[in-house]
């Protein structure tokens, strides 16, 4: 029972501790906690005291630096970058998502090389490996069709192969309902998400691929209220993202506690202003997209939300047993099994307006990405004291972008200067949260499939 | 292109082997400036991939491969297919992957490789995992593919017995550690030796709420003992406990935001004040003129409105939800 010797001695082994027994013994967690605070409290604090020049630019989002870092990446990665040579298309989406927020296009050449390069991971079987000659993988999958689909180009919607790709994903699709990640790969919540995704995205999810998710995803609700990776396992950011999107692209939105889990996600944004992944870690940059684009995805499910509050408070059945009856649609398709235009559930989602306006604090949340994740030289990172790299860029704009359109009804309409921490020139480009793609190449990869 | 002398081109039993290229095409992305000891490794590795070779120096080239680059989930699953053609030592393997997981420990496909050699060794191997898995934990506590793998062991091939004592110390270690939280729900639910929920929530019940006058600031336990009490609303308000331990901390401090989101779920729920505890709300109540005639839920969420600013958004919402559900 004992832990491993080489394991550092929890602070309750400190002498000075153990010499006054008055003061309370603090725990890794309450330490590494400390720290980020103070890290993070010292840059608002000199944000707070600037003069008001001062305040401009430290608020200002480094457009020029960030679109150099990334477009940089794009030619060129360093020897270090061996440990993402599984993981190629990947770098291609944390490069041409941010650059497309940022709205800065890249040269054809670029664009076709990228869409050649992708081609090369495409199997010849279906779906997208990491690199050429590697096995294909539901992640890099999404990953490629997401660039694709941010190119949004005639040659780059129509290098996907939509037939084997589905095969691909069959093939996948294990007797639980849920996804692999690969052939013999593992299974999780985030393989139900990039292949709904994905299937979404491109028009080819039917109900032989959708069944049993849902059920899947939901057994991954804990206690807490968020989701996680598998069922029993902790509720944590990145799954929740993963669950929700991919309940909502079936919809079966229902199928979850959704107070429950917005009450959890409302509260993974602490003092620092950033999100934390789950209950008690520290605050990551990531997370502003994960946590972020979760809860405000239910800004438009509030007839549902509304609904399973009502049931719980009345003391009658707990909330989440009306799967059935509260969404007719989810019952029909298992009757009429052509007949559900699955890609169209992504599509009138975006086309709703916002029922309420947004559940977490959207300008702090832009307050810690532009004061905490930004990196003078480009590029953006998880918190202060850690490095930049492209996934975190990637996914802090993507969050910003989020918190910047949270407050407005319809997903493509301005929003007002008050919305926009900083200067208005930090706009981003609003995006599809159910994907994470720049909302115009979301609109016209739809036009693009559902012809197909 | 110089070697390293060590490289697969040095090995005699790979003399015939011709190797394969990376082929990125004629104008590269996201091109990877390889070292050339990788670069061999790999050409060698896809030259035997292509082939399917299932033997020994196939084996030994994915070693290699990986030990460069642990998340090519590609080598790993070659890898498992010659592991399965050569009948091969499997608890020599999990030797080599325990190795490769210390130095990785957040790496998806180690977990996967060390699941699927457990699955194929049974539940005598139980108990190395469960050491395995507490050595990583030592190290960090919060490590989500260990605590992952540890719930499966425990599924699937046993161990339950000292698990909750585990949880235990963990806790005694570091009261704020979630995942030890998240680990000891899945005991209490799941384990076939305790009886399940409904015969330890008592004492659960008692638990937690040490744990919570300990450090009413720890969002674990609060989020637990609501969690104790999932999908049975009307019990929850029964227990006096409950709402007790919310009085006990606001009566210290009553901008606690985790003991007023608990009351208000009670207060929703159907909690009916006793004139004591109206009487504790009395002063908040009087320090917010504008909730003179408002319900206590209301008054709850003005309160949280107020001391939980960061959540502004969310309990504004919550209180008109309110008005409109009642």
């Amino acid at each position: 029972m004992d832990p491993s010797p080489q394991s550092a001695p929890p602070t309750g082994d400190d002498p000075a501790a153990a010499a006054d027994p008055e003061l309370p013994r603090l725990t890794v967690t309450q330490v590494e906690q400390m720290k980020v605070e103070a890290r993070v409290g010292d840059i608002y604090r000199a944000l707070f005291g600037a003069a008001p020049n001062t305040k401009s630019i430290m608020l200002e989002l480094w457009r020029d630096q960030h679109i150099e870092y990334l477009t940089r990446g794009l030619r060129h990665l360093g020897p270090a970058f061996h440990v993402l040579d599984a993981n190629r298309p990947w770098l291609c989406y944390w490069m041409v998502h941010p650059l497309a927020l940022l709205d800065e296009a890249l040269d054809d050449d670029l664009e076709n090389d990228i869409i050649d390069f992708l081609a090369r991971c495409q199997d010849k079987d279906g779906g997208y490996s990491g690199g050429p000659g590697q096995l294909p993988h539901l992640a890099t999958t999404y990953a490629a069709v997401n660039t694709l689909v941010t190119i949004g180009s005639e040659r780059a919607l129509s290098s996907i192969n939509r037939d084997n790709l589905y095969k691909f994903m069959f093939r996948m699709k294990d007797v639980s309902g849920a996804f692999r990640m690969h052939d013999g790969g593992e299974i999780d919540v985030r393989a139900s998400y990039t292949a709904i995704s994905v299937a979404s995205l491109v028009n080819i999810l039917d109900v032989e691929l959708a069944k049993g998710v849902g059920d899947f995803i939901a057994s991954c609700q804990t206690y807490e209220g968020g989701i996680a990776g598998e069922p029993y396992a902790e509720a944590h950011g990145g799954y929740t993202f993963c669950g929700l999107a991919a309940l909502i692209l079936l919809n079966e939105a229902e199928k979850v506690d959704l107070p429950s889990l917005i009450g959890w996600v409302a509260f993974r944004q602490g003092v620092e202003c950033g999100f934390q992944g789950r209950t008690n870690k520290l605050v990551d940059g990531c997370y502003s997209f994960w946590q972020g684009a979760a809860i405000a995805l239910t800004q438009k499910l509030i007839t549902i939300v509304d609904k399973q509050l009502k049931s719980s408070y009345s003391c009658k059945r707990p909330s989440g047993e009306d799967a059935c009856s509260t969404s007719s649609y989810g019952c029909t398709a298992k009757k009429f099994s052509s007949a559900v235009d699955y890609a169209k559930f992504g599509f009138d989602f975006i086309q709703q307006s916002n029922q309420i306006g947004p559940l977490f604090h959207n300008i702090a949340l832009q307050q810690y990405i532009l004061l905490c994740s930004q990196v003078l030289e480009g590029g953006l990172r998880d918190k202060p004291g850690k490095n930049r790299d492209h996934y975190h860029s990637c996914y802090c704009l993507s969050g910003l972008s989020v918190s910047q359109y949270s407050a407005m009804t319809d997903a493509d309409s301005c929003p007002l200067p008050q919305h926009v921490l900083g200067p208005y020139s930090n706009l981003l480009e609003p995006i599809h949260p159910l994907y994470n793609v720049v909302l115009d190449k979301y609109h016209t990869a739809y036009e693009f499939f559902s012809k197909e | 292109m110089e070697h390293a002398k060590s490289g697969p081109s040095s090995w005699p039993e790979l003399a015939d082997v011709v190797p394969v290229p990376h082929d990125d095409g004629p104008s590269p992305v996201v091109p990877i400036a390889y070292r050339d000891d990788f670069r061999e490794v790999m050409d060698y590795f896809r030259a035997l991939y292509v082939t399917g070779e299932r033997s020994p120096r196939a084996l030994r080239l994915t070693a290699e491969a990986i030990e460069l680059n642990p998340g090519n989930y590609t080598v790993w699953h070659f890898r498992r297919l010659i592991l399965e053609a050569l009948d091969f030592d499997l608890l020599e393997e999990m030797k080599f992957v325990g190795k490769i997981a210390e130095c990785n420990p957040k790496n998806y496909q180690i977990w996967h490789h060390k699941r699927w050699l457990a699955e194929k060794l049974g539940p005598d191997i139980a108990n190395k995992e469960h050491e395995f898995t507490m050595k990583i934990l030592a190290i960090d506590a919060k490590n989500y593919h260990a605590w992952s793998h540890r719930q499966w062991v425990l599924q699937a091939l046993g161990g339950w017995e000292t698990e909750l004592e585990y949880c235990n110390q963990l806790l005694k270690e570091d009261v704020f550690n979630n995942s030890a939280w998240n680990q000891r729900y899945f005991v209490i639910t799941r384990s076939p030796l305790l009886g399940g929920l409904t015969v330890v929530r008592d004492s659960e019940v008692d638990y937690t709420i040490e744990a919570i006058l300990a450090n009413p600031q720890n969002e674990s336990p609060w989020r637990y003992l609501k969690g104790l009490y999932k999908g049975e609303n009307n019990l929850l308000v029964d227990d006096e406990r409950i709402s007790g331990v919310c009085f006990k901390v606001l009566k210290n401090d009553w901008t606690c935001v985790f003991a007023l989101s608990l009351l208000l779920d009670l207060l929703c729920t159907g909690l009916q004040l006793s004139d004591e505890l109206k009487s504790t709300l009395e002063p908040i109540r009087s320090s917010h003129p504008e909730t003179a005639d408002a319900d206590p839920a209301t008054v709850v969420c003005c309160i949280l409105q107020k001391c939980d600013p960061l959540r502004v958004n969310y309990w504004s919402w919550f209180k008109a939800t309110l008005s409109q559900i009642s």
